[in-house]
Parts: structure tokens; C-alpha cells; sequence
């Protein structure tokens, strides 16, 4: 793994990558903070995080695109096959390689709000728990950002899949809000059965694996419908709050310092690069 | 020894290799031979761990590629079909990276890459990115990153393809020094490469391995029964004649006829040299000049064409003898 890491990190210093993005991510940052701190003199940092959110949309996709999907395309992802590590190296190096390219201009970042604090009142426990929420929201959705890039040998299609999926993650609550009744909501709940079986279908190859999952979800439905029929009448809405990993971070803005929001992007991590490890896998099984 | 038993490598319903076996021992050049979409490269991912098996083993050393990854990839050095180079990384970084990642003790990376360098004879390269260099010295950084570690085994998938001829001198060359220290297993579609290089040889057709010996054994298993050329001054119709008095002539094709002289390619039985004792007689007896009569020898080309044009019929390999 630490090979890997390396190798990665002395791909970003050839290419300009790694620099734009930290350009980019502390520009977004610097507007939110002249926006909310400077200009109209509010103490607090973490509105500046939370108006930075959208900037992930554009930022994540910049810096995942290329990681999986241009291995494929160069045939490199061979070579590292050939080598005596495993997949998980593989991923796990790539993806803290990432994950410090992200973190370093973050550490700039950190010194935002003792900046501000020598200058009025900042309340700083909240303003660093929402910057390590925000470290902590960067790193999962990195991971999500990986786990596309391992889907394709197009770095195009990588990018635009992440865009998309990134703008999914962010209105979902929005967009999930102004579904309504029961069979509307049990209808969306079907298509989003029916992507993750179509996702599952895409890694395992198998179809039977891909019917399995839809018609698990399919059993959930019916269950929740059976059980308790009034948990369908908002389930789609309840759904994206609880899955949207910006949804929770607005939690850390507000000044709530949530452990389980904290938890909920590891594991979103944890769930994606170990998609992405079943990918690297899959190659080898499929060629 | 790298010990192939029962290969077999299935997408869907399509049989990209069908149940090879086969044992490579050390210290010879293996030529890996057939044509494109004959199964080599699949068969050679498979013998590296690239790629997994359907069904059958890949031992290397008595160490099995897919339950002992990582101990048994330290035995080989690979060279895939198309070099997995980074472009934007120079050849002594990519081969640092290569070294670091096959585990090579932090002491030894600088003196082994200094070597893959100097037996590749890149030293004047080391620096310049590779999206900068030629195809034949991108191949070279390709064949140098196999070397690091000093595996035992050095599997060269299709190595010249691409290049032009004076490259594939080069790296021609080089196989042949690499063969000295190393076991090297070559795969070609270019049968004058294989002949020119390997020791031994292995066909491959339609995911099958339809013979394995030496190129000599091969040419002369073949060239038994075999055919001549004939040119004679005389019509057609009386080359038929004189033909029809030797026995050991079972077919005629006529190849020209004009002027008087005719050109014909003779099936024979038995014993080449007989039948043009037999066929110079049958001649001086009818008082026609032979101007031309020319034992066909099976060479490593018609020995391709005519194992690998089969249709797969699950035969076992025509031969494999002891090397």
C-alpha cells in the first residue's frame, strides 16, 4: 500500500491536478469566508463550510475521475495485478493519496478561524467541528468519487457519473421533499430497488445476484407497506435526509457537533472503497 | 518449473482456453506461438495471476499463483502485450515505484533498478519522461520493470509487436541475453521470431495447445511424406504418363504449363529420397530433361498453418517430448 501511496502522490506532483483542486478548494472556501465572515461579519466559520458544499459537485469529480478509470485505459491496472500486492493496497493507497491531497490545503484552511478570532468573537470548538465534518464529508464522497472512477475506463464518463452523482447527493432532500402519497413514494422506492440491482448486476456480473437485491428491496416495500402503511406516505423523503451525507453535515454547520454523522461518512467510505476493491476483483475475473 | 495443469478460462458460453497443461522447466527460451485470438495472452494473464482461472492450476515453483499470489508473483517478471508505463513518470521513477511495490528490500531498489537499467541499456533514458521515448525504448522500460527482483521466470507477451525492424533486432538481442540468466517464455504470432529465438516451442490454436517441442523436432516430424516441386520439359500430358509408371507418386498438381515445360507439385509416400531416385529413372527412361526436383521441407511456417488451421476437434497435443 505504501508503494502505491507514493506512487500516486508523485503522479499528482507531475500533473497540475492535485494543485487545481487545492487552488479551487481553497478559493471556494475564501469566497465563503470573505462572503460570510468578512463582508457582512458573522462569526461564524462553519456557514462559510456549509455555503462551500456545492463546490464538492465540481471538485470531486476533478480529482477522482482519472484515479481507476485512466488505469484501465493505459493498461496499467495490469501491472498492478501482476504485482505481488493485494487489490485492497491497491485501492487503499489510492485512495490516502487522495485523501492528503485533499487534507493538505484543508490544513490552510485551518487556520481561517483563529484568523478570524484574533479580530472578534469566534466560537472556535464549533467552527474546527464542522471543519473536521467537512474533512470527514470531502473523504466519503471521495470514496463514492473512486468507486465511479472504477466503473469506467473513461475519464470522461467518470467525471460526468460523479457530477451527476454528486448533484443527487446534494438536492436529494430537496428533490425527495416534493414526493407525496403512498404510491408515488412506493414507486420511487422501486426505481432506487431497481438501480441497486442494476449496480450489483454491473459488479457481480450475475444476474441472479441483481434479482436477489430487487427483489429483497421489493420485500422491504411490501413489509414497510404491510407492517406499518403510514411510514410509506413520507418514506422517500425520510430516506434522502437520512442517506444524504450533506443533509448531516448541515447538522455540524448549525453548531451540533454529531458523532453519528461522523460515523455515517466513514462507513459511507468504508462501503464504497470496498465496492471498489469487488471492481479491481472483478477485472481479474472477467478481464 | 512452472507446472500448467487443466487451464481453462470461460467468458459466458465461449471457451477462451480449453484445458491446457503443460510444464516449463528453467533455464530454456519458450516460444508461446499462435494466432491472434489463439488464447496466448489469456494464457499467459492466467500464468501470472492477472487474471483467474475458470478451472486448473498455475504452480511456480510449487507455489500456486492464485492461493500464493504474493510469494509466487516474486518469481516472475511480466511484460504484458501493451507496456503498463506511466507516460507522465520517467524510467527510473517507474521502476523505483516497480521495485518498492514487488517488496525489494529499500537497500537493494537503487543497485536493482541501476541494473534492469543497464541490462535494458536505458542509462541514457533514465531521466526523460516516458511519453517521450520510442516505442522500442518504452518496450525496454517495459522488459526492465519484469527484471527487477531477479525473477526466475520472465514472460514476454508479444514483445517486438509494433516495432520496427531495427528495434526488433534489438530487443531481439536482448531476449537472447536474458535468456542466458533467465527462463524466458516468449509469446509471437511472428513465426521467424520464435525460430529465430526459443529453444522450444508451444502452438496454441483456438484455446487449445496443439503441439509442444523443439522447432527442429517439429520440422522434421513434418516433413516426412512430404511433397516435391517438379519442373520438366515436357507437355503436361506426358509428365501425366511418366508419373503413372512411379509408384511412390500418389498425387499430381500441375503449378504451370506453357512453351513445352510444365511445373508441378508431387504428393509422394515413403521415403523422400527414394521417390527421386525413382522419378530420375522413370525420366531418363522416356528421354525427358528434369530441370528442376526439389524435396518440400515443412518449416516452422507450414507446421503453424497446418496445426493451427484445424478446427477445434479436442485432440490431445500432437507431440511433447522430453526437453
Amino acid at each position: 500500500m505504501k508503494a502505491i501511496f507514493k506512487h500516486e502522490l508523485s503522479l499528482y506532483s507531475h500533473g497540475l491536478l492535485a494543485y487545481v483542486f487545492g487552488a479551487f478548494l481553497l478559493e471556494f472556501i475564501g469566497l465563503g469566508a470573505m462572503l460570510y465572515n468578512i463582508n457582512r461579519a458573522v462569526a461564524n466559520f462553519e456557514y462559510a463550510l456549509g455555503s462551500f458544499c456545492i463546490g464538492f459537485i465540481a471538485l470531486v469529480p476533478l480529482l477522482t475521475m482519472r484515479v481507476v478509470a485512466e488505469e484501465k485505459k493505459q493498461k496499467t491496472d495490469q501491472l498492478l495485478s501482476l504485482l505481488p500486492i493485494t487489490s485492497t493496497d491497491i485501492v487503499l493507497g489510492k485512495y490516502f493519496a487522495m485523501a492528503l491531497v485533499f487534507i493538505a490545503p484543508m490544513l490552510v484552511a485551518c487556520v481561517y478561524p483563529f484568523i478570524f478570532s484574533l479580530y472578534g468573537d469566534v466560537y472556535l470548538p464549533s467552527a474546527y467541528g464542522a471543519l473536521i465534518a467537512f474533512v470527514f464529508l470531502g473523504l466519503a464522497l471521495i470514496s463514492i468519487g473512486m468507486f465511479i472512477s472504477s466503473l469506467t475506463e473513461s475519464q470522461g464518463m467518470a467525471a460526468g457519473l460523479c457530477v451527476a452523482a454528486m448533484l443527487l447527493c446534494y438536492y436529494a432532500s430537496s428533490l425527495a421533499d416534493q414526493i407525496s402519497g403512498k404510491f408515488v413514494n412506493v414507486a420511487v422506492l422501486l426505481v432506487l430497488g431497481g438501480v441497486l440491482a442494476l449496480l450489483v448486476n454491473k459488479l457481480t456480473a450475475s444476474g441472479l445476484a441483481g434479482g436477489t437485491v430487487f427483489a429483497l428491496c421489493a420485500a422491504a416495500v411490501a413489509a414497510v407497506g404491510i407492517a406499518k402503511p403510514s411510514l410509506l406516505e413520507s418514506a422517500v423523503p425520510t430516506l434522502m435526509k437520512t442517506l444524504s451525507p450533506f443533509e448531516r453535515f448541515y447538522t455540524f454547520v448549525n453548531g451540533v457537533f454529531d458523532v453519528t454523522g461522523i460515523v455515517y461518512y466513514i462507513s459511507v467510505a468504508v462501503f464504497f472503497l470496498f465496492l471498489c476493491v469487488q471492481c479491481w476483483e472483478k477485472k481479474r475475473y472477467n478481464g | 518449473m512452472i507446472a500448467v495443469e487443466h487451464l481453462t478460462k470461460r467468458y459466458g458460453s465461449f471457451t477462451a482456453v480449453d484445458d491446457i497443461s503443460f510444464t516449463l522447466e528453467q533455464g530454456h527460451i519458450y516460444g508461446f506461438l499462435g494466432p491472434n485470438g489463439a488464447g496466448k495472452s489469456t494464457t499467459m494473464n492466467m500464468m501470472t495471476g492477472c487474471l483467474a482461472a475458470t478451472a486448473g492450476s498455475v504452480t511456480i515453483d510449487g507455489l500456486d499463483i492464485f492461493e500464493q499470489a504474493r510469494e509466487a508473483k516474486k518469481l516472475l517478471g511480466y511484460l504484458p502485450e501493451i507496456p503498463p508505463l506511466y507516460p507522465e513518470q520517467t524510467p527510473e521513477e517507474y521502476l523505483r515505484f516497480v521495485a518498492e511495490a514487488k517488496g525489494l528490500p529499500k537497500a537493494q531498489i537503487d543497485a536493482q533498478v541501476a541494473k534492469a537499467l543497464a541490462e535494458t541499456r536505458l542509462e541514457p533514458m533514465a531521466n526523460r519522461l516516458i511519453r517521450h521515448l520510442s516505442k522500442g525504448y518504452r518496450q525496454r522500460v517495459g522488459i526492465a520493470q519484469a527484471l527487477l527482483g531477479d525473477p526466475h521466470y520472465i514472460i514476454l507477451d508479444e514483445p517486438t509487436v509494433g516495432l520496427d525492424p531495427l528495434q526488433i533486432i534489438e530487443i531481439r538481442d536482448l531476449i537472447h541475453e536474458l535468456g542466458q540468466t533467465h527462463t524466458v517464455i516468449l509469446s509471437s504470432h511472428i513465426l521467424s521470431e520464435v525460430q529465430a529465438i526459443c529453444e522450444s516451442v508451444l502452438i496454441i490454436a483456438h484455446g487449445k495447445l496443439v503441439a509442444f517441442d523443439t522447432p527442429q523436432n517439429l520440422e522434421n516430424r513434418l516433413a516426412s511424406g512430404g511433397r516435391l516441386t517438379l519442373s520438366a520439359d515436357c507437355s503436361a500430358e506426358a509428365l501425366r504418363r511418366i508419373l503413372a509408371a512411379v509408384p511412390a507418386v500418389c498425387d499430381c498438381k500441375l503449378l504451370t504449363a506453357e512453351e513445352g515445360r510444365c511445373k508441378a507439385q508431387l504428393e509422394i509416400t515413403g521415403d523422400a529420397s527414394e521417390a527421386c531416385k525413382a522419378l530420375f529413372f522413370a525420366f531418363a527412361k522416356a528421354e525427358t530433361a528434369i530441370l528442376q526436383l526439389t524435396p518440400e521441407k515443412a518449416d516452422l511456417e507450414n507446421i503453424f498453418i497446418e496445426l493451427t488451421d484445424a478446427q477445434p476437434d479436442g485432440k490431445e497435443p500432437r507431440h511433447e517430448s522430453d526437453l
